[in-house]
Protein backbone atom coordinates (compact mmCIF):
# COMPACT_ATOMS: atom_id res chain seq x y z
CA UNK A 1 0.00 0.00 0.00
CA UNK A 2 1.08 3.57 -0.66
CA UNK A 3 1.74 5.74 2.36
CA UNK A 4 -0.98 8.28 3.14
CA UNK A 5 -0.74 10.81 0.38
CA UNK A 6 -0.45 13.64 2.85
CA UNK A 7 -0.99 17.32 2.15
CA UNK A 8 2.11 19.23 3.26
CA UNK A 9 1.85 22.90 4.21
CA UNK A 10 5.09 24.77 4.76
CA UNK A 11 6.59 28.25 4.54
CA UNK A 12 8.19 29.80 1.46
CA UNK A 13 11.79 30.60 2.36
CA UNK A 14 13.11 32.29 -0.77
CA UNK A 15 11.77 33.39 -4.15
CA UNK A 16 14.30 34.11 -6.92
CA UNK A 17 13.60 35.07 -10.53
CA UNK A 18 15.24 32.79 -13.14
CA UNK A 19 14.15 34.83 -16.16
CA UNK A 20 11.30 37.04 -17.34
CA UNK A 21 8.64 34.54 -16.32
CA UNK A 22 10.18 31.73 -14.26
CA UNK A 23 10.64 31.95 -10.51
CA UNK A 24 12.36 29.48 -8.22
CA UNK A 25 10.58 28.88 -4.92
CA UNK A 26 12.59 27.45 -2.03
CA UNK A 27 10.45 25.93 0.73
CA UNK A 28 11.31 25.45 4.41
CA UNK A 29 11.02 21.69 4.12
CA UNK A 30 13.61 18.94 3.75
CA UNK A 31 11.64 16.44 1.66
CA UNK A 32 14.31 13.79 1.98
CA UNK A 33 12.45 11.04 0.14
CA UNK A 34 12.14 13.20 -3.01
CA UNK A 35 14.07 11.76 -5.95
CA UNK A 36 15.03 13.45 -9.24
CA UNK A 37 12.22 13.10 -11.80
CA UNK A 38 9.43 13.12 -9.21
CA UNK A 39 6.93 15.93 -8.88
CA UNK A 40 4.64 17.72 -6.45
CA UNK A 41 0.96 18.58 -6.89
CA UNK A 42 1.02 22.18 -5.70
CA UNK A 43 -2.27 23.44 -4.29
CA UNK A 44 -3.08 27.14 -4.39
CA UNK A 45 -6.32 27.43 -2.37
CA UNK A 46 -9.10 29.03 -4.38
CA UNK A 47 -7.15 28.68 -7.63
CA UNK A 48 -6.33 25.03 -8.31
CA UNK A 49 -3.65 22.38 -8.23
CA UNK A 50 -0.85 21.71 -10.75
CA UNK A 51 2.04 19.27 -11.07
CA UNK A 52 5.51 20.82 -10.64
CA UNK A 53 8.87 19.10 -11.15
CA UNK A 54 11.07 18.96 -8.08
CA UNK A 55 14.27 20.97 -8.64
CA UNK A 56 15.85 19.99 -5.33
CA UNK A 57 14.89 17.84 -2.32
CA UNK A 58 16.43 19.65 0.61
CA UNK A 59 15.57 22.43 0.75
CA UNK A 60 12.56 21.52 -1.33
CA UNK A 61 12.66 23.64 -4.50
CA UNK A 62 10.42 24.13 -7.53
CA UNK A 63 10.76 26.45 -10.51
CA UNK A 64 7.54 27.72 -11.98
CA UNK A 65 6.83 29.46 -15.29
CA UNK A 66 3.99 31.95 -15.20
CA UNK A 67 1.67 30.48 -17.84
CA UNK A 68 -1.81 30.26 -16.26
CA UNK A 69 -3.85 31.11 -13.19
CA UNK A 70 -2.32 28.52 -10.85
CA UNK A 71 1.26 29.27 -11.90
CA UNK A 72 0.48 33.03 -11.64
CA UNK A 73 -0.55 32.44 -8.04
CA UNK A 74 2.56 30.36 -7.28
CA UNK A 75 4.93 32.91 -8.82
CA UNK A 76 3.24 35.67 -6.77
CA UNK A 77 4.24 33.97 -3.50
CA UNK A 78 6.54 35.91 -1.16
CA UNK A 79 8.94 34.65 1.52
CA UNK A 80 6.92 33.86 4.64
CA UNK A 81 3.80 32.82 2.69
CA UNK A 82 2.34 29.33 3.09
CA UNK A 83 2.58 26.79 0.27
CA UNK A 84 0.72 23.44 0.16
CA UNK A 85 1.44 20.35 -1.90
CA UNK A 86 1.09 16.58 -2.19
CA UNK A 87 4.13 14.48 -2.96
CA UNK A 88 6.69 13.40 -3.89
CA UNK A 89 4.70 11.65 -6.64
CA UNK A 90 5.59 9.61 -9.72
CA UNK A 91 8.45 7.39 -10.77
CA UNK A 92 11.93 8.96 -10.57
CA UNK A 93 14.83 8.73 -13.02
CA UNK A 94 16.69 5.46 -12.61
CA UNK A 95 20.48 5.60 -12.56
CA UNK A 96 22.20 2.38 -13.71
CA UNK A 97 24.22 0.61 -11.04
CA UNK A 98 27.93 1.47 -11.32
CA UNK A 99 27.19 4.39 -13.66
CA UNK A 100 30.20 6.69 -14.03
CA UNK A 101 29.10 9.20 -16.61
CA UNK A 102 25.69 10.43 -17.75
CA UNK A 103 24.37 12.96 -20.25
CA UNK A 104 21.38 15.20 -19.58
CA UNK A 105 19.58 16.94 -22.45
CA UNK A 106 17.20 19.71 -21.42
CA UNK A 107 14.89 21.71 -23.65
CA UNK A 108 13.53 24.95 -22.18
CA UNK A 109 12.20 24.53 -18.66
CA UNK A 110 12.68 20.75 -18.83
CA UNK A 111 16.09 21.39 -17.33
CA UNK A 112 14.68 21.65 -13.76
CA UNK A 113 14.49 17.92 -12.84
CA UNK A 114 17.71 17.31 -14.80
CA UNK A 115 19.55 19.74 -12.53
CA UNK A 116 18.32 17.77 -9.50
CA UNK A 117 19.52 14.57 -11.20
CA UNK A 118 22.95 16.05 -11.99
CA UNK A 119 23.29 17.32 -8.42
CA UNK A 120 22.56 13.87 -6.99
CA UNK A 121 24.89 12.30 -9.57
CA UNK A 122 27.73 14.54 -8.42
CA UNK A 123 27.04 13.65 -4.77
CA UNK A 124 27.35 10.00 -5.78
CA UNK A 125 30.58 10.47 -7.74
CA UNK A 126 28.95 10.27 -11.19
CA UNK A 127 30.07 12.78 -13.81
CA UNK A 128 27.42 14.65 -15.78
CA UNK A 129 27.60 16.40 -19.13
CA UNK A 130 24.67 18.73 -19.86
CA UNK A 131 23.20 20.07 -23.08
CA UNK A 132 20.80 22.90 -22.51
CA UNK A 133 18.72 24.48 -25.24
CA UNK A 134 16.00 27.07 -25.63
CA UNK A 135 14.47 29.43 -28.17
CA UNK A 136 16.44 32.46 -27.13
CA UNK A 137 18.88 33.70 -24.46
CA UNK A 138 16.03 34.92 -22.29
CA UNK A 139 14.49 31.43 -22.16
CA UNK A 140 17.61 29.75 -20.77
CA UNK A 141 17.32 28.93 -17.07
CA UNK A 142 19.48 26.96 -14.61
CA UNK A 143 22.71 27.49 -16.58
CA UNK A 144 24.61 28.72 -13.52
CA UNK A 145 23.24 25.90 -11.35
CA UNK A 146 24.22 23.28 -13.94
CA UNK A 147 27.79 24.64 -14.18
CA UNK A 148 28.13 24.01 -10.43
CA UNK A 149 27.29 20.29 -10.66
CA UNK A 150 28.31 19.20 -14.20
CA UNK A 151 31.67 18.44 -15.77
CA UNK A 152 30.68 20.27 -18.96
CA UNK A 153 27.68 22.34 -20.04
CA UNK A 154 26.79 23.04 -23.68
CA UNK A 155 24.20 25.71 -24.46
CA UNK A 156 22.25 26.19 -27.68
CA UNK A 157 19.59 28.70 -28.74
CA UNK A 158 17.43 28.62 -31.85
CA UNK A 159 18.34 32.23 -32.68
CA UNK A 160 21.99 32.09 -31.61
CA UNK A 161 21.50 34.81 -28.97
CA UNK A 162 23.32 32.66 -26.42
CA UNK A 163 25.62 29.65 -26.82
CA UNK A 164 25.68 27.88 -30.15
CA UNK A 165 22.99 28.64 -32.74
CA UNK A 166 20.74 25.66 -33.40
CA UNK A 167 19.00 22.96 -31.37
CA UNK A 168 20.25 20.64 -28.64
CA UNK A 169 20.15 17.76 -31.13
CA UNK A 170 23.39 18.57 -32.96
CA UNK A 171 25.31 18.81 -29.67
CA UNK A 172 23.63 15.72 -28.27
CA UNK A 173 24.38 13.68 -31.39
CA UNK A 174 28.02 14.65 -31.36
CA UNK A 175 28.34 13.85 -27.62
CA UNK A 176 26.50 10.51 -27.81
CA UNK A 177 28.54 9.52 -30.85
CA UNK A 178 31.94 10.44 -29.42
CA UNK A 179 31.78 9.82 -25.66
CA UNK A 180 30.72 6.93 -23.49
CA UNK A 181 27.64 7.53 -21.34
CA UNK A 182 25.98 4.97 -19.08
CA UNK A 183 22.62 6.66 -19.60
CA UNK A 184 21.12 9.69 -21.34
CA UNK A 185 18.28 11.66 -19.71
CA UNK A 186 16.01 14.00 -21.65
CA UNK A 187 13.32 16.41 -20.53
CA UNK A 188 11.73 19.08 -22.71
CA UNK A 189 9.48 19.29 -25.78
CA UNK A 190 8.21 15.84 -26.73
CA UNK A 191 9.56 15.95 -30.29
CA UNK A 192 13.01 16.66 -28.87
CA UNK A 193 12.70 13.74 -26.44
CA UNK A 194 11.60 11.48 -29.26
CA UNK A 195 14.63 12.49 -31.30
CA UNK A 196 16.94 11.84 -28.32
CA UNK A 197 15.34 8.43 -27.70
CA UNK A 198 15.76 7.46 -31.37
CA UNK A 199 19.35 8.64 -31.36
CA UNK A 200 20.09 6.61 -28.22
CA UNK A 201 18.50 3.54 -29.82
CA UNK A 202 20.78 4.02 -32.83
CA UNK A 203 23.87 4.32 -30.62
CA UNK A 204 22.69 1.60 -28.23
CA UNK A 205 22.83 3.82 -25.16
CA UNK A 206 20.17 3.50 -22.43
CA UNK A 207 17.92 6.52 -22.27
CA UNK A 208 15.14 7.92 -20.09
CA UNK A 209 12.63 10.65 -20.86
CA UNK A 210 10.25 12.60 -18.63
CA UNK A 211 6.79 13.05 -20.16
CA UNK A 212 4.15 15.63 -19.49
CA UNK A 213 0.38 15.36 -19.89
CA UNK A 214 -2.68 17.16 -18.50
CA UNK A 215 -2.85 15.75 -14.99
CA UNK A 216 -5.57 15.71 -12.35
CA UNK A 217 -5.34 13.12 -9.57
CA UNK A 218 -1.55 12.60 -9.60
CA UNK A 219 -1.90 9.08 -8.17
CA UNK A 220 -2.79 6.81 -11.11
CA UNK A 221 -6.56 6.69 -10.71
CA UNK A 222 -8.46 9.20 -12.85
CA UNK A 223 -6.77 8.51 -16.18
CA UNK A 224 -6.56 12.16 -17.34
CA UNK A 225 -2.84 11.87 -18.14
CA UNK A 226 -2.83 8.51 -19.94
CA UNK A 227 -0.50 8.06 -22.87
CA UNK A 228 -0.99 4.85 -24.84
CA UNK A 229 -2.56 3.17 -21.79
CA UNK A 230 0.08 4.28 -19.25
CA UNK A 231 -0.51 6.96 -16.63
CA UNK A 232 2.11 9.70 -16.76
CA UNK A 233 1.50 10.51 -13.08
CA UNK A 234 2.14 7.02 -11.73
CA UNK A 235 3.65 4.75 -14.40
CA UNK A 236 5.80 7.83 -15.26
CA UNK A 237 6.53 10.66 -15.63
CA UNK A 238 9.88 8.98 -16.32
CA UNK A 239 9.86 6.24 -18.96
CA UNK A 240 12.74 4.46 -20.63
CA UNK A 241 13.37 5.57 -24.21
CA UNK A 242 12.26 2.14 -25.44
CA UNK A 243 9.00 2.28 -23.44
CA UNK A 244 8.30 5.75 -24.80
CA UNK A 245 9.12 4.80 -28.42
CA UNK A 246 6.67 1.90 -28.12
CA UNK A 247 3.86 4.39 -27.34
CA UNK A 248 1.97 5.44 -30.44
CA UNK A 249 1.05 8.74 -28.77
CA UNK A 250 4.68 9.67 -27.94
CA UNK A 251 5.64 12.88 -29.71
CA UNK A 252 2.27 13.05 -31.40
CA UNK A 253 -1.15 14.25 -30.24
CA UNK A 254 -2.10 15.21 -26.70
CA UNK A 255 -5.35 15.40 -24.71
CA UNK A 256 -6.87 18.41 -22.97
CA UNK A 257 -8.90 18.64 -19.74
CA UNK A 258 -11.94 17.05 -21.41
CA UNK A 259 -9.90 14.14 -22.74
CA UNK A 260 -10.31 15.28 -26.36
CA UNK A 261 -7.40 14.63 -28.72
CA UNK A 262 -5.42 17.45 -30.33
CA UNK A 263 -2.61 17.25 -32.87
CA UNK A 264 0.62 18.81 -31.70
CA UNK B 1 -13.64 -24.55 -11.88
CA UNK B 2 -12.99 -20.90 -12.46
CA UNK B 3 -14.17 -17.36 -12.55
CA UNK B 4 -15.92 -17.50 -15.92
CA UNK B 5 -19.05 -15.43 -16.10
CA UNK B 6 -21.57 -14.40 -18.71
CA UNK B 7 -22.79 -10.84 -19.19
CA UNK B 8 -25.86 -10.47 -21.43
CA UNK B 9 -24.74 -13.41 -23.55
CA UNK B 10 -21.07 -12.44 -23.70
CA UNK B 11 -18.63 -14.81 -22.01
CA UNK B 12 -16.28 -13.09 -19.56
CA UNK B 13 -12.98 -14.52 -18.30
CA UNK B 14 -13.89 -13.23 -14.83
CA UNK B 15 -16.52 -11.04 -13.10
CA UNK B 16 -14.14 -8.11 -12.46
CA UNK B 17 -15.26 -4.81 -14.02
CA UNK B 18 -13.23 -1.62 -14.29
CA UNK B 19 -15.58 0.98 -12.76
CA UNK B 20 -16.37 4.08 -14.79
CA UNK B 21 -14.22 7.14 -14.19
CA UNK B 22 -11.16 5.06 -13.32
CA UNK B 23 -8.37 5.08 -15.90
CA UNK B 24 -10.98 4.88 -18.67
CA UNK B 25 -10.36 8.14 -20.54
CA UNK B 26 -9.05 6.44 -23.67
CA UNK B 27 -9.44 3.26 -25.62
CA UNK B 28 -5.78 2.41 -24.97
CA UNK B 29 -6.29 2.72 -21.21
CA UNK B 30 -9.37 0.44 -21.35
CA UNK B 31 -7.27 -2.08 -23.28
CA UNK B 32 -4.56 -1.78 -20.63
CA UNK B 33 -7.18 -2.55 -17.93
CA UNK B 34 -8.12 -5.70 -19.88
CA UNK B 35 -4.45 -6.70 -20.05
CA UNK B 36 -4.27 -6.06 -16.31
CA UNK B 37 -6.99 -8.62 -15.68
CA UNK B 38 -10.46 -7.05 -15.99
CA UNK B 39 -13.22 -9.21 -17.50
CA UNK B 40 -15.16 -6.09 -18.49
CA UNK B 41 -14.35 -2.39 -18.64
CA UNK B 42 -16.50 0.71 -18.29
CA UNK B 43 -15.57 3.74 -20.36
CA UNK B 44 -15.43 7.23 -18.87
CA UNK B 45 -18.98 8.59 -18.47
CA UNK B 46 -20.09 10.64 -21.46
CA UNK B 47 -22.28 13.76 -21.46
CA UNK B 48 -23.91 15.47 -24.47
CA UNK B 49 -21.22 18.19 -24.63
CA UNK B 50 -17.50 18.12 -23.68
CA UNK B 51 -16.81 18.96 -20.01
CA UNK B 52 -13.55 20.05 -18.39
CA UNK B 53 -14.70 18.93 -14.94
CA UNK B 54 -14.16 20.69 -11.64
CA UNK B 55 -11.10 22.79 -10.82
CA UNK B 56 -8.46 20.91 -8.83
CA UNK B 57 -7.61 19.53 -6.43
CA UNK B 58 -9.79 16.67 -7.71
CA UNK B 59 -8.68 13.76 -5.54
CA UNK B 60 -7.21 13.34 -2.10
CA UNK B 61 -6.52 10.36 0.11
CA UNK B 62 -8.39 10.25 3.39
CA UNK B 63 -8.52 7.52 6.03
CA UNK B 64 -10.01 4.44 4.42
CA UNK B 65 -10.17 5.67 0.86
CA UNK B 66 -10.17 8.54 -1.59
CA UNK B 67 -12.34 11.61 -1.74
CA UNK B 68 -12.87 12.79 -5.32
CA UNK B 69 -14.65 15.55 -7.17
CA UNK B 70 -13.76 15.09 -10.81
CA UNK B 71 -16.96 16.68 -12.19
CA UNK B 72 -17.30 14.42 -15.24
CA UNK B 73 -14.43 15.57 -17.42
CA UNK B 74 -15.10 13.94 -20.81
CA UNK B 75 -14.85 14.78 -24.50
CA UNK B 76 -18.63 14.54 -25.05
CA UNK B 77 -20.71 11.69 -26.50
CA UNK B 78 -19.69 12.16 -30.17
CA UNK B 79 -15.92 12.21 -29.58
CA UNK B 80 -16.32 9.55 -26.87
CA UNK B 81 -18.08 7.03 -29.11
CA UNK B 82 -15.39 7.64 -31.72
CA UNK B 83 -12.66 7.05 -29.12
CA UNK B 84 -14.15 3.84 -27.69
CA UNK B 85 -15.90 2.44 -30.77
CA UNK B 86 -14.95 -0.59 -32.85
CA UNK B 87 -14.37 -2.71 -29.73
CA UNK B 88 -13.46 -6.27 -30.72
CA UNK B 89 -11.83 -7.69 -27.59
CA UNK B 90 -13.07 -10.71 -25.65
CA UNK B 91 -13.58 -8.49 -22.58
CA UNK B 92 -16.91 -6.66 -22.46
CA UNK B 93 -17.09 -2.90 -23.05
CA UNK B 94 -19.72 -0.95 -21.11
CA UNK B 95 -20.55 2.55 -22.34
CA UNK B 96 -21.45 4.89 -19.47
CA UNK B 97 -23.77 7.84 -20.04
CA UNK B 98 -24.80 10.62 -17.71
CA UNK B 99 -27.47 13.24 -18.29
CA UNK B 100 -29.21 16.04 -16.44
CA UNK B 101 -32.72 14.67 -17.07
CA UNK B 102 -34.58 11.98 -18.98
CA UNK B 103 -34.45 14.01 -22.19
CA UNK B 104 -30.65 14.20 -22.06
CA UNK B 105 -30.39 10.51 -21.17
CA UNK B 106 -32.69 9.63 -24.08
CA UNK B 107 -30.62 11.74 -26.47
CA UNK B 108 -27.41 10.03 -25.33
CA UNK B 109 -29.02 6.58 -25.64
CA UNK B 110 -30.13 7.42 -29.16
CA UNK B 111 -26.54 8.28 -30.16
CA UNK B 112 -25.27 5.03 -28.63
CA UNK B 113 -28.00 3.10 -30.51
CA UNK B 114 -27.04 4.77 -33.81
CA UNK B 115 -23.43 3.65 -33.28
CA UNK B 116 -24.40 0.25 -31.79
CA UNK B 117 -23.51 -1.99 -34.74
CA UNK B 118 -19.92 -0.71 -35.01
CA UNK B 119 -19.46 0.15 -31.33
CA UNK B 120 -18.95 -3.40 -30.07
CA UNK B 121 -20.31 -2.57 -26.59
CA UNK B 122 -22.04 -5.22 -24.47
CA UNK B 123 -24.14 -2.83 -22.39
CA UNK B 124 -24.95 0.76 -21.67
CA UNK B 125 -24.74 2.07 -18.12
CA UNK B 126 -26.78 5.08 -17.01
CA UNK B 127 -25.42 6.85 -13.96
CA UNK B 128 -27.92 8.48 -11.60
CA UNK B 129 -25.73 8.59 -8.57
CA UNK B 130 -22.83 11.04 -8.77
CA UNK B 131 -22.68 12.86 -5.40
CA UNK B 132 -20.64 15.90 -6.42
CA UNK B 133 -21.73 17.38 -9.76
CA UNK B 134 -24.48 20.03 -9.82
CA UNK B 135 -27.29 19.11 -12.19
CA UNK B 136 -26.44 15.39 -12.16
CA UNK B 137 -26.97 12.32 -9.98
CA UNK B 138 -27.97 12.75 -6.36
CA UNK B 139 -27.41 16.52 -6.57
CA UNK B 140 -30.29 16.57 -9.09
CA UNK B 141 -32.45 14.19 -7.03
CA UNK B 142 -32.08 11.38 -9.60
CA UNK B 143 -32.03 8.61 -7.00
CA UNK B 144 -35.76 8.54 -6.25
CA UNK B 145 -37.81 5.59 -7.56
CA UNK B 146 -39.95 7.96 -9.70
CA UNK B 147 -36.92 9.56 -11.33
CA UNK B 148 -35.14 6.22 -11.82
CA UNK B 149 -38.27 4.81 -13.42
CA UNK B 150 -38.82 7.64 -15.89
CA UNK B 151 -35.15 7.84 -16.95
CA UNK B 152 -34.94 4.05 -17.35
CA UNK B 153 -38.06 4.01 -19.56
CA UNK B 154 -36.76 6.91 -21.64
CA UNK B 155 -33.45 5.12 -22.31
CA UNK B 156 -35.09 1.73 -23.00
CA UNK B 157 -37.29 3.41 -25.61
CA UNK B 158 -34.17 4.48 -27.53
CA UNK B 159 -31.76 1.55 -27.41
CA UNK B 160 -31.72 -2.22 -27.72
CA UNK B 161 -28.47 -2.52 -25.75
CA UNK B 162 -28.85 -4.11 -22.31
CA UNK B 163 -29.20 -1.31 -19.75
CA UNK B 164 -27.43 -1.10 -16.38
CA UNK B 165 -28.74 1.48 -13.92
CA UNK B 166 -26.05 2.78 -11.57
CA UNK B 167 -27.49 3.77 -8.20
CA UNK B 168 -26.09 5.53 -5.17
CA UNK B 169 -25.41 3.97 -1.75
CA UNK B 170 -26.19 7.41 -0.28
CA UNK B 171 -29.92 7.53 -1.07
CA UNK B 172 -32.14 5.67 1.41
CA UNK B 173 -34.47 3.07 -0.08
CA UNK B 174 -32.01 1.52 -2.53
CA UNK B 175 -34.25 -1.54 -2.90
CA UNK B 176 -37.20 0.61 -4.04
CA UNK B 177 -35.08 2.50 -6.56
CA UNK B 178 -33.70 -0.78 -7.91
CA UNK B 179 -37.21 -2.26 -8.19
CA UNK B 180 -38.35 0.87 -10.04
CA UNK B 181 -35.49 0.40 -12.49
CA UNK B 182 -36.33 -3.28 -12.96
CA UNK B 183 -40.03 -2.54 -13.52
CA UNK B 184 -39.10 0.09 -16.11
CA UNK B 185 -37.05 -2.45 -18.07
CA UNK B 186 -33.50 -2.22 -16.68
CA UNK B 187 -31.38 -5.32 -17.33
CA UNK B 188 -29.04 -4.93 -14.33
CA UNK B 189 -28.37 -2.70 -11.34
CA UNK B 190 -24.94 -1.33 -10.49
CA UNK B 191 -24.73 -0.62 -6.76
CA UNK B 192 -23.05 1.73 -6.37
CA UNK B 193 -21.19 4.95 -6.72
CA UNK B 194 -18.97 6.94 -4.37
CA UNK B 195 -20.59 7.69 -1.01
CA UNK B 196 -21.47 11.08 0.34
CA UNK B 197 -20.57 13.73 -0.52
CA UNK B 198 -17.90 14.18 2.11
CA UNK B 199 -15.38 16.91 2.86
CA UNK B 200 -11.77 17.22 3.91
CA UNK B 201 -10.73 20.49 5.54
CA UNK B 202 -7.05 21.37 5.51
CA UNK B 203 -6.57 22.78 9.00
CA UNK B 204 -3.44 24.75 8.06
CA UNK B 205 -5.25 26.59 5.29
CA UNK B 206 -8.60 26.57 7.14
CA UNK B 207 -10.62 25.58 4.10
CA UNK B 208 -11.92 22.54 2.19
CA UNK B 209 -9.14 20.90 0.19
CA UNK B 210 -11.02 19.81 -2.92
CA UNK B 211 -11.54 22.44 -5.60
CA UNK B 212 -15.27 21.72 -5.57
CA UNK B 213 -15.37 21.71 -1.76
CA UNK B 214 -17.08 18.34 -1.41
CA UNK B 215 -16.40 15.00 -3.04
CA UNK B 216 -17.49 11.38 -3.22
CA UNK B 217 -15.89 8.87 -0.87
CA UNK B 218 -14.57 5.62 -2.34
CA UNK B 219 -12.35 2.82 -1.13
CA UNK B 220 -12.35 0.24 1.70
CA UNK B 221 -14.24 2.47 4.19
CA UNK B 222 -17.44 2.48 2.10
CA UNK B 223 -17.54 -1.29 1.52
CA UNK B 224 -19.84 -2.17 4.47
CA UNK B 225 -22.42 0.38 3.28
CA UNK B 226 -22.32 -0.92 -0.28
CA UNK B 227 -22.49 -4.56 0.89
CA UNK B 228 -25.65 -3.76 2.85
CA UNK B 229 -27.20 -1.97 -0.16
CA UNK B 230 -26.43 -4.95 -2.43
CA UNK B 231 -27.91 -7.31 0.15
CA UNK B 232 -31.16 -5.29 0.17
CA UNK B 233 -31.30 -4.97 -3.62
CA UNK B 234 -30.74 -8.72 -4.07
CA UNK B 235 -33.92 -9.29 -2.07
CA UNK B 236 -35.82 -6.63 -4.03
CA UNK B 237 -35.10 -7.53 -7.68
CA UNK B 238 -34.58 -10.51 -10.01
CA UNK B 239 -32.15 -8.82 -12.42
CA UNK B 240 -28.40 -9.24 -11.80
CA UNK B 241 -26.35 -6.81 -9.74
CA UNK B 242 -22.90 -5.30 -10.24
CA UNK B 243 -21.39 -4.58 -6.83
CA UNK B 244 -19.09 -1.55 -6.83
CA UNK B 245 -17.51 0.12 -3.81
CA UNK B 246 -14.42 -0.58 -1.74
CA UNK B 247 -13.27 -3.89 -3.21
CA UNK B 248 -9.53 -4.14 -2.62
CA UNK B 249 -8.91 -7.90 -2.37
CA UNK B 250 -10.23 -11.25 -3.53
CA UNK B 251 -11.98 -11.72 -0.18
CA UNK B 252 -13.74 -8.36 -0.61
CA UNK B 253 -14.99 -9.48 -4.03
CA UNK B 254 -16.23 -12.82 -2.64
CA UNK B 255 -18.04 -10.95 0.17
CA UNK B 256 -19.72 -8.68 -2.37
CA UNK B 257 -20.86 -11.68 -4.40
CA UNK B 258 -22.20 -13.37 -1.29
CA UNK B 259 -24.27 -10.22 -0.67
CA UNK B 260 -25.76 -10.74 -4.12
CA UNK B 261 -23.47 -9.31 -6.79
CA UNK B 262 -23.06 -11.27 -10.05
CA UNK B 263 -20.17 -9.02 -11.15
CA UNK B 264 -17.81 -6.83 -9.15
CA UNK B 265 -16.72 -3.31 -10.08
CA UNK B 266 -13.50 -1.81 -8.74
CA UNK B 267 -11.50 1.38 -9.14
CA UNK B 268 -9.90 2.86 -6.05
CA UNK B 269 -7.94 -0.38 -5.65
CA UNK B 270 -5.75 0.93 -8.49
CA UNK B 271 -4.58 3.60 -6.06
CA UNK B 272 -3.60 1.12 -3.37
CA UNK B 273 -2.33 -1.74 -5.50
CA UNK B 274 -1.55 -0.16 -8.87
CA UNK B 275 -3.09 -0.89 -12.25
CA UNK B 276 -2.30 -4.61 -11.83
CA UNK B 277 -4.81 -4.82 -8.93
CA UNK B 278 -7.66 -6.24 -11.05
CA UNK B 279 -5.86 -9.41 -12.09
CA UNK B 280 -4.40 -9.85 -8.62
CA UNK B 281 -7.88 -9.68 -7.06
CA UNK B 282 -9.09 -12.36 -9.50
CA UNK B 283 -6.22 -14.65 -8.59
CA UNK B 284 -7.05 -14.15 -4.90
CA UNK B 285 -10.70 -15.01 -5.61
CA UNK B 286 -9.64 -18.19 -7.37
CA UNK B 287 -7.39 -19.18 -4.49
CA UNK B 288 -10.18 -18.58 -1.98
CA UNK B 289 -12.64 -20.63 -4.01
CA UNK B 290 -10.18 -23.47 -4.34
CA UNK B 291 -9.51 -23.68 -0.60
CA UNK B 292 -13.22 -23.35 0.19
CA UNK B 293 -14.52 -25.95 -2.25
CA UNK B 294 -16.45 -23.48 -4.38
CA UNK B 295 -16.20 -24.66 -7.98
CA UNK B 296 -18.13 -21.89 -9.73
CA UNK B 297 -19.30 -18.36 -9.02
CA UNK B 298 -22.90 -19.61 -8.75
CA UNK B 299 -21.86 -21.26 -5.46
CA UNK B 300 -20.97 -17.85 -4.08
CA UNK B 301 -23.48 -15.36 -5.54
CA UNK B 302 -26.16 -14.56 -2.96
CA UNK B 303 -24.74 -17.16 -0.55
CA UNK B 304 -25.31 -14.86 2.43
CA UNK B 305 -29.09 -14.97 1.87
CA UNK B 306 -31.17 -17.72 3.48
Amino acid sequence: MLPMNKIHTNIVKKVSPENYRVKTIEIEHALEEALPGQFLMVWMPGTGERPMSIGNGYPLTISVAKVGKVSDAITSLKPGDMISYRGPLGKPFAVPKDARSVLVVGGGYGVVPLYFLAKRAKENGIGTVAVLGARSARDIIYERQLFAVCNEVFVTTDDGSHGKKGTVMAEAEWLIGSKRFDCVYACGPEMMMRAVAEMCRKHRVPCQVSLERYMKCGVGVCGSCVISGKTVCRDGPVFSGEEALAMDEFGKPHRDATGALHER
Amino acid sequence: MGLESVMFGKKLKNPMILASGILGMTRASLEAACENGCGAVTAKSLTPEPRKGHDGPNIVEVEGGLLNAMGYPNPGIDAGLKEFGGWKRSEALIISIVGKDKKEFAGLAEKVETARKTLGATAIEAVMSCPHTPGYGTMAGQGTPECVSSITSAIKAKTKLPLIIKLSPSVPGEGKAAKAAEDAGADAINMGNSLGPGMLIDIHRRRPFLGFGVGGMSGPAIKPVVIRCIYDIYDAVEIPIIGTGGVNSGRDAIEMMMAGATWVGAGTTAYYRGAEAFGQICREMEAWMKSNNATKLRDVIGAAHE
